[in-house]
């Protein structure tokens, strides 16, 4: 499965966009973002970027007030992993200038549409940010 | 009709609208957000498209976030699915991928919807629907789309293309006979000039080989040509990790692929795929010296990087390294000891994990010293987790790693009294463990306890309680070896002991009952032994030959407890026995302590221990403590508490003719109430041992005996045993018998009367109860051999030498420097490895089945399957039929396969033959398949039973398991 699922979570704790990559219902997702919610925010920015939770890992990298957490399985490379989120935080950037929570928080279906282009099946698909922009702004256009 | 859904629009609130209210909203975020989800069913059901699209797109936005189930639109999902303007699709694809499951009723609705966008000339139309099928394919969805999806692997389109081998994934997953179709397509972007498609291709591969690998073995030209050529990180990364999976499985793939990866490791600066390239060596090539060493460095430099990211995965390698390259550990010890204090408590954890790996034999001491101190500094989780696995390490296959039992012994003391140890279950487990395991250990185990009942703070402490219960437990079934019983009895029995919850008190309790009759038959013996005291003189020398008998333990007691060491601890200690009860003891103490420098008369100073009056005093003493239990709501306590009471009034009505008899007869005609206790002391001293998990199974089942199933009817016979019998029944073992001998009304209460079957139940509830003093397999402990006889202990022992030795080691183990001791003996049963076996899933199996099948070429096989599936539903045929047209160049293979299956037998050796001679260039030579054939094919019969019904698919995996095997696969590559 590669990615698990992909949180982004402000510094209070709600979430603001998430998107699964396996089945888990409502309530397995609900507690499953209030224990990563709750361990991840309350590490240092010394300790490191990688937390084991239950049979997976957690590799997250805040920027500004936004926490962005994947879960991704054991054997997965979290540097690559801080690259991804690294890149998702670029493209987002391109697209919306200088992104902030609130463009995340209005535009949540775009901030989809980019990850469906970069992930799909959980494993990262395309890491070139025009290509991911070019079927979102070429949407925009249509609507 | 249309006016009002124009007004319902014109009013309707957007997700913009909904989000900003959100934020404002000041009635309570629930309140609102029910007050919106009302809106939204009302609005969902309107008409107008508009108005359905904007309230499924508000819905799908609470439902993700705010965990809304959006279950009951599911059908308008559907709806909206259909609409023609792509604003809506888009919501409706995302609302679906969203929230449907492989339960959600409608999903048979959109195959058709489905395949149209699937099919559209629209591009962003196509990669939606890949998109939503990638998340909620069904085997259904799966199977009736496979057609459409191997089209669009072959489109010009890059962006439909990646999206569509993507897809596949999830489509092998639900219906793995897609494999026969779209899996040639897939191999072959692997070759693709698209690096975009590249990559998507190697990331199912990935995915794949992760779950199953071996099947992906003939492959490996391809992903060798990539790891040499790309010169993309994410490609990299993941063909490193399909190699990492596919090079245990061939040795001869290491040799060609340790080089690149060197070469990888020298070259790049992404840190990502540099350590891609370490993790590859550790776990996968770490046969190769120089391939670990190029490593070693690479992950010291990650160690001391100010970056927590890299010294957390530097020690994660390193401890993968561990098991094979202890040296690669040995030689960054002094960054991981470190790093036991680093601020980050994952990077503790790591450190701490390899500090363990670095133990053994020789360094455990000054290591547990070590992380003792840490474990006292730490926070409460860190120091638990050191504690943790210290236990663990040292327990780990019977305590294999401990040459210095008394050692361990100790430091179990001392970890048990770290403030924040909330280790009580595993300390106590091991204690009790040892004990019965390590008979050398036992006075040092009963010292240690003391230690730990005498001290009145630990029973304030909540985590120590089970703890306190070992020691209590050793305490008293090895009171043989304590120094100073009355000492003992009084911690037993001191007033705080009511911190402790009931079940572990009744352990206390009968511990001081154990205590009580070790004093009296003692008190007895001595009394016997004054009058010719010749006795003890000859008895000394003898001590170690007589450890486990059972008539005269405590000459052998008295033999442990004679160092000096102990007496001066004696001392230490005997200001804080504030008893008034026990004053009278005070002077002999004294007395005893000068008269115990001198070895020789060890034995005669403890006996001046038992007096007349001080055994008085005893009995006094725990009729005072005890008799306030006979009230006690717990059973257990209650139980015994009286137990103790009854037996204390019985010796007390007796003792004093016993004493004026023993004095007078010198013990030749023995009183009533020292037969008593003898009795009573010889029921208690039979030693308990470990049983084997398989010593039930080595019990021959008696003829004649048929043992039932269930025991439902043993209600019906409990009603039955309640009844008080006259004639109590032994439970099989001889010490039973003679506690039968006389009539103590609560003793007999205990006994069960009736056949063996009851008193197994029973035995089973006690086992209930008081677990911990079972070892965990032990289903009928009456089976384990009686302590004392030595024959059979010898036997449990795998044979003679080792009570020899035993007894050899009795004499040598008293105080010495700690290495000049040899390890004591460990008593291991052959049930102590509990093995666990793994059961492979059935699904992967047919996937990767197929897999193999197809990679290996044998299309007649295929088709047969394919032709017999399609016999069988025809829904199924319609997707094979069409999938047919579809594919020119397959159809034009399968053609002649198909009429050849018509003809009849499409197992035939010719058949195969023709299959394999068109198959893929580096596949083995059928030949060797063929040969091999009948070989495989029973081996396979046993594995793909699950599908019995898929014959041809069975036949067809036969010559390629054993290619799998056989040097053939890789001969492009070598």
């Amino acid at each position: 499965m590669g990615i698990r699922f992909i949180l982004m979570v402000n510094k209070q704790g709600q979430t603001r966009l998430a998107q699964y990559y396996e089945y888990l219902t409502l309530e397995e997702r609900r507690a499953l973002e209030a224990e990563i919610v709750r361990k991840c925010l309350a590490r240092t920015e010394q300790q490191c970027s990688f937390v084991e939770h239950r049979n997976y890992k957690i590799v997250y990298r805040r920027y500004a007030s936004l926490f962005f957490l994947v879960g991704v399985d054991n054997d997965e490379n979290e540097l690559a992993i801080l690259e991804f989120i690294h890149l998702l935080v670029e493209t987002m950037d391109r697209h919306f200038g200088n992104v902030c929570e609130l463009d995340i928080m209005f535009h949540l279906e775009k901030a989809h549409f980019m990850l469906e282009e970069m992930v799909m099946n959980g494993c990262i698909v395309e890491t070139s940010k025009s290509s991911i922009l070019a079927p979102i702004q070429l949407m925009d256009k249509m609507s | 009709m249309a006016g009002s859904s124009l007004m319902e629009n014109l009013f309707q609130r957007t997700l913009e609208d909904l989000i900003k209210g959100l934020r404002l909203q000041l009635i309570g975020e629930s309140a609102f957000l029910s007050k919106a989800i009302d809106e939204i069913r009302r609005e969902v059901k309107s008409t107008d498209s508009d108005t359905k699209a904007n309230a499924i797109h508000k819905l799908t936005y609470l439902s993700s976030l705010h965990f809304y189930d959006m279950s009951f639109a599911a059908f308008h999902v559907v709806e909206l699915l259909s609409s023609t303007r792509f604003s809506h699709k888009k919501i409706a694809y995302h609302a679906a991928s969203h929230s449907f499951t492989d339960d959600t009723p409608v999903l048979v609705l959109i195959t058709n919807q489905l395949r149209k966008d699937l099919t559209s000339t629209n591009e962003l139309e196509v990669s939606l629907a890949l998109e939503c099928l990638s998340r909620i394919a069904t085997v259904d969805l799966a199977r009736d789309l496979t057609p459409e999806i191997f089209t669009l692997l072959a489109s010009s389109k890059v962006f439909v293309k990646k999206k569509a081998i993507g897809v596949l994934l999830r489509v092998f997953d639900k219906y793995p006979d897609a494999v026969r179709v779209c899996f040639k397509r897939l191999v072959e972007n692997l070759e693709s000039s698209e690096s975009q498609v590249v990559s998507v291709a190697v990331g199912v591969f990935c995915e794949l080989a992760l779950r199953e690998p071996r099947s992906y073995l003939p492959l490996a030209p391809e992903f060798y040509k990539i790891l040499v050529d790309s010169r993309n990180n994410w490609i990299l990364i993941k063909v490193l990790k399909i190699f990492a999976k596919l090079v245990p499985l061939e040795p001869r793939l290491a040799n060609r692929v340790v080089e690149p990866v060197c070469e990888h490791i020298r070259r790049t600066g992404a840190k990502s795929l540099l350590f891609e390239c370490i993790r590859t060596v550790v776990t996968s090539l770490s046969d190769y010296e120089s391939a670990v060493k190029l490593v070693v460095v690479k992950i010291r430099e990650m160690l001391v990087d100010d970056d927590p990211n890299l010294k957390y995965l530097a020690l994660q390698a390193l401890s993968v390294v561990a098991p094979k390259h202890l040296w690669a550990v040995l030689e960054n010890k002094e960054v991981v000891i470190k790093s036991l204090s680093d601020v980050d408590p994952n990077i503790k954890l790591e450190s701490l994990c390899l500090v363990m790996a670095m133990v053994s034999e020789s360094n455990v001491a000054e290591i547990c010293r070590v992380l003792v101190n840490y474990a006292l500094k730490s926070d409460p989780e860190f120091c638990n987790e050191i504690l943790g696995s210290i236990l663990s390490t040292c327990g780990s296959n019977v305590y294999e790693i401990i040459i210095d039992f008394d050692w361990y012994v100790s430091l179990l003391g001392e970890m048990s009294r770290i403030p924040h140890c909330q280790k009580g279950e595993e300390i106590e487990k091991q204690l009790i463990d040892i004990g019965m395991r390590v008979k050398d250990i036992r006075p040092e185990l009963v010292r240690v306890s003391r230690d730990l009942l005498i001290d009145p703070a630990l029973l304030g402490n909540p985590f120590l309680h089970r703890i306190l219960s070992a020691a209590a437990w050793l305490s008293g079934i090895y009171v043989e070896f304590s120094i100073n019983p009355f000492e003992l009895m009084e911690a037993l029995l001191q007033p705080r002991t009511t911190l402790l919850p009931p079940f572990i008190r009744a352990v206390y309790v009968q511990s001081a009952f154990k205590v009580v009759i070790f004093c009296l038959n003692a008190y007895l013996l001595q009394r016997g032994n004054a009058a010719s005291s010749s006795y003890i003189d000859k008895l000394v020398p003898d001590v170690p030959g007589l450890v486990s008998e059972c008539d005269e333990p405590e000459s052998s007691d008295l033999a442990s407890c004679d160092s000096p060491v102990h007496c001066k601890q004696d001392e230490g200690f005997n200001p804080r026995v504030l008893n008034q009860s026990f004053e009278g003891l005070l002077p002999e103490h004294c007395g005893e302590e000068t008269a115990t420098r001198g070895q020789v008369s060890a034995s005669s100073s403890l006996k001046d221990g038992f007096t007349h009056e001080s055994i008085i005093n005893l009995l006094n003493r725990v009729e005072l403590a005890l008799a306030p239990l006979t009230g006690s709501y717990d059973v257990e306590i209650l139980e015994r508490a009286r137990n103790i009471l009854c037996f204390i009034e019985l010796i007390k009505r007796k003792m004093p003719d016993c004493l004026v008899q023993k004095e007078e007869s010198l013990g030749r005609e023995e009183a009533p109430a020292s037969q008593i206790i003898r009795l009573m002391h010889n029921a208690f001293s039979n030693d308990l041992g470990p049983v084997s998990v398989s010593a039930q199974e080595r019990v021959p089942v008696p003829d004649g005996l048929v043992l039932a199933k269930n025991l439902e009817d043993l209600e019906t016979i409990f009603s039955d045993v309640q009844l008080p019998s006259s004639n109590s029944v032994s439970l099989g073992s001889p010490q039973y018998e003679d506690r039968a001998g006389f009539s103590l009304p609560i003793l007999q209460s205990k006994e069960e009367p009736g056949p063996s079957n009851e008193s197994t139940s029973l035995l089973a509830d006690h086992r209930k109860q008081h677990g911990l003093y079972y070892l965990p397999s032990a289903k009928n402990e009456d089976e384990y051999p009686p302590a004392n006889d030595l024959k059979l202990q010898a036997d449990t022992n795998d044979g003679d030498e080792d009570l020899v030795k035993l007894t050899e080691q009795f004499l040598v183990s008293k105080k010495k420097p700690n290495h000049a001791k040899p390890r004591p003996v460990v008593v291991k049963l052959d049930g102590d490895q509990v093995h666990i076996a793994a059961n492979p899933d059935r699904k992967e199996d047919l996937l990767s089945g197929t897999v193999r099948d197809v990679l290996l070429g044998s299309d007649t096989n295929h088709t047969s399957s394919q032709s017999k599936v399609s016999t069988k539903s025809s829904t199924q045929r319609k997707g094979k039929d069409k999938l047919n047209v579809d594919s020119v160049t397959e159809s034009k293979e399968n053609l002649g396969d198909i009429e050849k299956h018509d003809q009849g037998n499409p197992s035939s050796r010719k058949s195969k033959h023709h299959s394999h001679g068109k198959g893929r260039r580096h596949k083995s030579p059928g030949k060797k398949g063929d040969e091999r054939e009948e070989n495989g094919q029973k081996v396979k019969q046993k594995s793909s039973h699950s599908h019995s019904k898929h014959k041809a698919r069975q036949r067809a995996e036969v010559p390629l398991n054993v290619v799998a095997l056989t040097p053939g696969i890789p001969d492009f590559l070598l």
